[in-house]
């Protein structure tokens, strides 16, 4: 479980975020919502340690993250793994030397050991045939699966998703989407999602989080979207003319 | 994977840099024994001299200098860009997230490389550049070959090639410390990228040239 208690975030005399309080469960796909500019990012970034808050602290299970040294900090991170919205997967290296690239750095497991794995997480991930290519071999899609395989390659317990459906068509995005949610209950992860797609909102939202000008507009999961009588909640969710249509036929 | 990273790093300083540190050097020579047979020409001074002036010229000055100002300009500014890139496109968050210390990982090596490989390539700078002379001049009857390997051999003091070494190791650290440094800071985008890109070649020139005056005072005084 992560929780974020009270973060607030400026950057000069700008206030990013205001007051956050989250909790995010083990086990669920944990989604952060809102309009670019909301700060969804920044909090992304804070939770795992690149931004230092302002002030606040996030927990990490019963250790106050914000609070640690370099080296408990690394430790942490161990366990963390994390797909970028532009996959940041390396360019000069493989497609099996960057899924292998944290064991490398990390364990101490022999080759053959680290090629089995290597290839497990790329089954898992659905992927065949492009242990030697580069990412640029790649689609958008492949890429988004390489990278969720890199994440997963040290069996993390927490795992970060930054826009994973960001370039994406909508059926890729669905089955990224599934991926991480069976991912995340397969593992019992702690998954925290950054996004702005509604698809994904609807499928995987176990747990919700709306931002809006940094702050905390409303929370809850996918079943309750649609009910909520929250406004920030419904000009977010039904911003299209299309969904408003679809709001209307059901009501 | 540190030393994988470092050997990766000399082999693109070094093999890399090899035709362009060559190409200057001969010419470097070349122009060096051309105008100093014509400042000496008509004198009473031997024409051996020539040769023993462009050894001393090359090993304590224009070997390291020239060398490591072009070095900073192909490779410092490589070495900017590629870090910079790697800010921009995640790669160094992914790297943090993922508990390497990228500070010693992606910068690290390239210091250690151009510390061990600059030294090399200024060794090489030296004798392609006082073979330069030899084919410049001896062809076209500035000078005999006698007289300049005379030259090349007479009054050789071992501090003079000390200096050298002293200032290759001193200029490859500067450019790889500055030219990293640019690059692990940038921020913004492509335009960001290339003024951090040009600061990294701009800010090495002028430390490199500073740090060759400082290294002239103490080690010649």
């Amino acid at each position: 479980m992560i929780r974020a208690e009270g973060i607030y975030k400026s950057f000069g005399d700008q206030q990013v975020l205001e007051d956050i309080h989250i909790n995010f469960e083990a086990g669920k796909t944990n989604l952060i919502i809102g309009r670019s500019g909301a700060g969804k990012t920044v909090l992304l970034k804070i939770l795992v340690g690149l931004y230092p808050p302002t002030s606040g602290k996030v927990w990490y299970s019963d250790v106050d993250f914000t609070s640690l040294d370099k080296k408990s900090v690394r430790d942490i991170r161990m366990q963390v793994g994390m797909l970028f919205q532009g996959t940041a997967l390396f360019d000069s290296m493989t497609v099996e030397e960057n899924i292998r690239f944290p064991m490398d750095m990390f364990t101490n497991r022999s080759m053959k050991e680290k090629i089995d794995r290597v290839n497990y997480c790329l089954d898992r991930v659905d992927l065949s045939g492009v242990l030697d290519k580069y990412p640029s071999q790649l689609s958008g899609g492949m890429q988004k699966r390489v990278g969720i395989a890199r994440a997963i390659v040290l069996k993390p317990k927490y795992l970060f998703c930054d826009e994973p459906n960001s370039g994406l068509d909508p059926k890729t995005s669905m089955v990224i989407d599934k991926l991480i949610h069976d991912i995340t209950i397969e593992n019992n992860i702690t998954t925290i999602i950054n996004t702005h797609d509604m698809n994904s909102v609807m499928e995987i939202g176990d747990n919700i989080a709306l931002l809006h000008n940094g702050r905390l507009a409303w929370e809850g999961n996918k079943g309750e979207v649609l009910t909520s009588k929250n406004q920030v909640l419904q000009d977010f969710v039904f911003a299209s003319p299309f969904l408003q249509k679809v709001r209307d036929l059901h009501a | 994977m540190y030393w994988r990273e470092t050997m990766r790093q000399m082999n693109d300083i070094g093999i890399g840099s090899l035709i362009i540190v060559a190409l200057i050097s001969t010419f470097m020579g070349a122009v060096m024994a051309v105008q100093i047979s014509y400042q000496l020409g008509g004198q009473f001074i031997p024409r051996y001299y020539v040769g023993y002036l462009v050894r001393d010229i090359t090993i304590i000055e224009l070997a390291p200098t020239i060398t490591c100002l072009v070095l900073a300009g192909k490779v410092g500014s490589n070495m900017a860009a590629e870090i910079g890139g790697m800010r921009q496109k995640e790669h160094i968050d992914a790297m943090e997230i993922m508990g390497v210390n990228t500070s010693a990982f992606l910068v690290m090596p390239k210091i250690l490389a151009s510390v061990l490989v600059v030294p090399i390539l200024v060794s090489l700078a030296a004798i392609v550049s006082i073979v330069g002379a030899y084919i410049a001049a001896v062809p076209t009857g500035l000078f005999t070959s006698a007289e300049y390997v005379q030259g090349i051999r007479v009054f050789l003091e071992p501090w003079n090639v000390f200096i050298m070494y002293v200032k290759a190791v001193v200029f490859g650290f500067i450019l790889a410390a500055i030219s990293c440094y640019q690059g692990y800071f940038v921020q913004g985008g492509s335009i960001e990228l290339g003024k951090a890109s040009t600061a990294a070649v701009v800010m090495s020139n002028i430390a490199i040239l500073i740090a060759d005056y400082l290294i002239a005072v103490l080690l010649t005084s």
